[in-house]
């Protein structure tokens, strides 16, 4: 019984060609709103999308809406009606994230090369500049001789010392006599030609790509008059960037730096001819497969995959099978009609699943602790759990449990209210024992509904982050390799290499989850495989 | 093949979902980092900062917009300082962002701030070693205006009323408490099974031993370590001896230790200005002592870590006129000024970064005081990108010398991990 097989169903035979009846008001009104509605949303977003160029989102969007329209405005194309919403969600939900990372995961984007190769020298020139020592500092307000917003514009500017009055432009600045402008206490309130701009609207012309951004007067010896505020101060940079040669030269100095592959391999940085950096400043780059590469050749990964990996395994198939059987026992213990206060029982049961995931996870972490922790406390023990792999590995596995029985006494519980009594009681007729019941009748019936959602759940803590983050950290680490823990599973092994010391390496972790990706599918679908079987022998 | 199609279809959607999980899980892991940031506002000046701090920046901001006519958006965010680069970079985030110093080596990696320029005069308003935090690669970066380090707390009840020349004498009166009874932990210095180096360092450094060295610019050298030189494994050996004593455990960690003491459970303590209240609460106003870390007998003095919080520009916001008048500004509302930092400390109790405040508001408030004098012996914290490689090896080594492994071993080990790390970086 699939999706499949229901869907094709209708369509076995030659389509019935008849006439259906009108729809009634209340369906067409739905209709009508519901196709109102996506049109409105498609114009609402549309000035966002044009205004950033975001082109290829625009060819989604109103091809998604053309759809939508097309299959929703028509009484033709009825299994499109139920297919569209959930593939469209399918497709830009998951599919397109998945793409998303797969692309990222052929770059070098990170801390420090998320801005463009010509944005990073800009920057690293741009950052160098200093005040010059003694330099003058005016108070500033900024004029122009056309619009606010589009200029011609000028510095009006008034130094703080000597109050001399200069107009600056981009190329040359003019000393000012007393008859060409008008000071009012320090600044300058008007000149002739001109329109003096308020705070805000200077302000509003200095962003990042505004007219103003960059906008510097040229002060003699390599200095400029650059904003500050509603100041402007005298300020040079040392370094200078050639372009032909694709140099970054130090005036001052005279060290010549120029772009080298660091040994981490995905990026490049300005040194000078002792390889000494210029600036932590690197950029973007695609690297191809270099990250996969790094996956399989780095010795930090390689090293201790293959036990992480082992671990994973045996964590994920233990969190599974021990509340599996927890969950099953308890769902068949209360399923009994004999038992008094059944619902009590079950609420009660049910208590560790209400409770937030981290906030168990952080009560957790403290009950195992060595000295002060509850169940050292309650058991008279010593033992350093967390502090040793064996014991954190078991402290894991416990906690998990506490942790996921619930879910899965919930599953067994319908699960095994579903299974008609006729076949246990055809089968006490038939002389078996309740557990042979339960073995041959119960189980097996159980097991084709819950068999998928154990899948599932072995998909989940095989990627459970929170359940060894909030707990372990992936501790207890040795000091020969502090980044691989012993109770560290792929995921969280993976999260430290990629995010634990500093630098975020976001191009290498979609790397990672792009294998990962790949292996839990794999194994998902050796499972799955395994649950046909199952299905096929009942 | 229709059966391997489906089987096909419902792994890869069993893989997709896991994998979903497993993304919003590692984004998720304090529980509260799945929130995305706020939406940009369109005020003239957007400040983003944590929700501890808001308050304090709120205060100063709402007075720089009323003296210049201006709107003034304050906001807290989650994660500041990853959305703040992320925002930055995308055009869509705030003009300033305030938080530690110790965030410039990765900010300036990724261009995410500008310089600020001060007067010397303007400079000379505070104390050396805040400026000395907010200068990164020679350029001064940030507006500093208060500065948190660790100091010790005893127990009054406990250990007595007294001054501590030494660590090792704060030690004996807390063994002597735990011997009578009186508590279960003579010295509260946060381990845990990781390690922390952080709360470690004033043991450190008082027992010799130091991190990076310096150049002739006063900069960290990241290729002078000193975790596993001569001195490095002599300290190593000092919290060697304190985990043998039993002073010094991996079962005291970050999340139990101020709870620990505040219930009257550990002589001493040490901790920042954040265990204040909790402290107060537990112990009563009048209950603990508070005194900056001492050092060992005949060894270094203690010199922890310093933090200086610090408003920062950012290279991509919209208003950069008002954000550098703000930061950079010495009147009307702008940040250089007394008032400004005044403000800033009544809302929010932190020793100030400028001389002038912190003189004046000193006989008013001893803890703080007390906080400042422990700042003037502390080192700002290195912000170097280098130190990010320490944290974890060094915890690791700490947490397993305290756990009675050998401190040379695990010291040199230590030292080979952050030295291959750094040259990879």
């Amino acid at each position: 019984m699939t999706i499949t097989d229901k869907l094709r169903t209708p369509t076995d035979g030659p389509p019935a060609r008849r006439r259906r009846p009108p729809a009634s008001t209340g369906v067409y009104v739905v209709k009508v709103v519901g196709l109102t509605l996506i049109a409105a949303t498609l114009v609402s977003v549309l000035p966002t999308v044009v205004a950033t160029g975001q082109w290829g989102f625009l060819a989604v969007f109103v091809a998604v809406a053309a759809l939508l329209v097309a299959v929703y405005s028509t009484r033709r194309a009825v299994p499109a009606k139920y297919l569209v919403p959930g593939v469209t969600m399918l497709l830009l939900f998951l599919v397109y994230p998945i793409m998303l990372t797969f692309q990222l995961s052929t770059t070098n984007y990170g801390d420090g090369t998320r801005s463009s190769r010509s944005e990073a020298i800009t920057r690293i020139v741009g950052t160098s500049a200093v005040q010059v020592p003694g330099g003058a500092v005016y108070s500033l307000v900024v004029g122009t001789q056309g619009t606010p917003t589009a200029g011609p514009f000028a510095f009006f500017l008034v130094d703080t010392q000597t109050d001399q009055v200069f107009r600056g432009t981009q190329t040359e600045l003019t000393e000012l006599g007393p008859s060409e402008v008008t000071v009012a206490d320090g600044t300058v309130a008007a000149a002739d030609g001109w329109t003096m701009l308020t705070r805000q609207q200077v302000n509003a012309i200095s962003g990042a790509d505004q007219p103003l951004d960059g906008f510097t007067v040229p002060a003699g010896d390599n200095a400029v008059i650059k904003v500050q505020g509603f100041q402007a101060i005298t300020m040079r940079t040392p370094l200078v960037y050639d372009k032909k040669a694709d140099t970054i030269t130090n005036t001052d100095t005279g060290a010549v730096y120029h772009p080298e592959r660091s040994s981490s391999g995905d990026r490049s940085f300005f040194v000078d001819a002792d390889g000494n950096r210029l600036s932590n400043q690197s950029w973007g780059e695609n690297v191809g497969a270099f990250n996969y590469e790094r996956i399989f050749t780095d010795s930090r990964i390689t090293g201790p995959f293959l036990s992480i990996f082992l671990w994973t395994v045996v964590f994920a198939t233990a969190s599974v099978g021990l509340t599996f059987f927890l969950g099953l026992g308890l769902a068949v213990v209360l399923n009994d009609p004999r038992l008094r206060f059944q619902r009590f029982y079950r609420s009660a049961l049910v208590l560790p699943y209400a409770i937030p995931g981290f906030i168990s996870l952080m009560v957790w972490s403290g009950f195992w602790n060595q000295r002060f922790g509850l169940v050292n406390q309650m058991l008279g023990l010593d033992v350093n759990w967390l502090g040793q792999t064996w014991s954190a590995r078991v402290a894991v596995i416990l906690t998990n449990l506490w942790m996921g029985f619930p879910y899965m006494f919930l599953v067994c519980t319908g699960a095994l209210q579903s299974i008609p009594s006729e076949l246990k009681e055809a089968a006490a007729i038939d002389g078996a024992s309740g557990f042979t019941q339960f073995r041959k009748i119960t189980f097996p019936l159980l097991l084709v509904s819950v068999a998928p959602l154990l899948v599932a759940a072995f998909a989940f803590n095989f990627n459970n982050f929170n359940a060894i983050q909030l707990l372990t950290r992936g501790g207890p680490f040795s000091s020969d390799n502090p980044t691989a823990g012993g109770t560290d599973i792929l995921i969280s092994y993976t999260y430290r290499l990629a995010f634990g010391t500093g630098g975020q390496q976001i191009g290498f972790a979609s790397a990672v989850s792009v294998v990962l990706f790949v292996l839990t599918g794999a194994i998902a679908a050796v499972q799955f495989r395994a649950t046909r079987f199952l299905e096929d022998v009942n | 093949m229709r059966r391997i199609m489906q089987t096909a279809i419902a792994a890869t959607t069993v893989a997709l979902l896991a994998t979903a999980c497993g993304g919003s899980g590692s984004g998720g892991s304090t529980g509260k980092a799945t929130e995305t940031a706020p939406v940009r506002g369109s005020q003239d000046l957007v400040i983003w900062t944590d929700e501890v701090k808001l308050p304090a920046i709120k205060a100063v901001a709402d007075e720089f917009g009323k003296a210049n006519g201006i709107t003034v958006d304050v906001q807290a965010v989650v994660n500041t300082r990853a959305d703040f680069i992320t925002a930055n970079q995308a055009g869509n985030g705030p003009d300033i962002v305030v938080g530690a110093h110790d965030w410039l080596g990765q900010l300036v990696a990724n261009g995410s701030v500008d310089p600020v320029q001060l007067s010397a005069d303007t400079i000379a308003m505070y104390s050396d070693k805040s400026v000395q935090a907010v200068t990164y690669d020679g350029q001064v970066y940030g507006v500093p205006y208060s500065i948190e380090t660790l100091a010790l707390f005893c127990n009054k009840s406990a250990v007595g009323d007294q001054a501590f020349a030494t660590l090792d004498d704060a030690v004996a009166a807390g063994q002597a408490a735990k011997d009578a009874g009186k508590v279960e932990s003579a010295l509260n210095v946060p381990v845990g099974i990781a390690g922390d180096p952080y709360h470690m360092q004033p043991l450190y450094t008082s027992a010799g031993g130091y991190l990076f060295g310096t150049t002739d610019d006063g900069s960290h050298n990241p290729d002078d370590l000193g975790v596993g030189t001569a001195a490095g494994i002599k300290a190593g050996q000092k919290i060697s001896a304190l985990g043998q004593a039993g002073v010094l455990s991996t079962a005291i960690t970050a999340d139990n230790a101020i709870g620990l003491f505040a219930a009257g459970k550990a002589g001493c303590l040490v901790s920042g200005p954040w265990a204040l209240s909790d402290v107060r609460k537990g112990l009563g106003d009048d209950g603990y002592t508070l005194m900056p870390i001492p050092g060992f007998a005949g060894m270094d003095p203690a010199e922890p870590f310093a933090g200086v919080n610090s408003f920062f520009i950012a290279s991509n916001g919209k208003n950069k006129n008002f954000a550098q008048a703000f930061v950079t500004g010495t009147t009307s509302g702008g940040l250089n000024t007394v008032e400004a930092m005044t403000t800033l400390f009544e809302a929010e109790n932190r020793p100030p970064a400028m001389t002038e405040v912190r003189e004046a508001v000193a006989v008013a408030n001893p803890d703080v005081e007390t906080f400042a004098a422990a700042a003037d012996a502390a080192a700002p914290m290195p912000a170097i990108p280098a130190m990010d490689q320490v944290w974890t090896p060094l915890g690791v080594a700490y947490a397993n010398i305290v756990g009675g492994a050998d401190a040379a071993t695990e010291m040199t080990k230590a030292a080979e991990t952050i030295t291959a790390a750094v040259a990879k970086s």
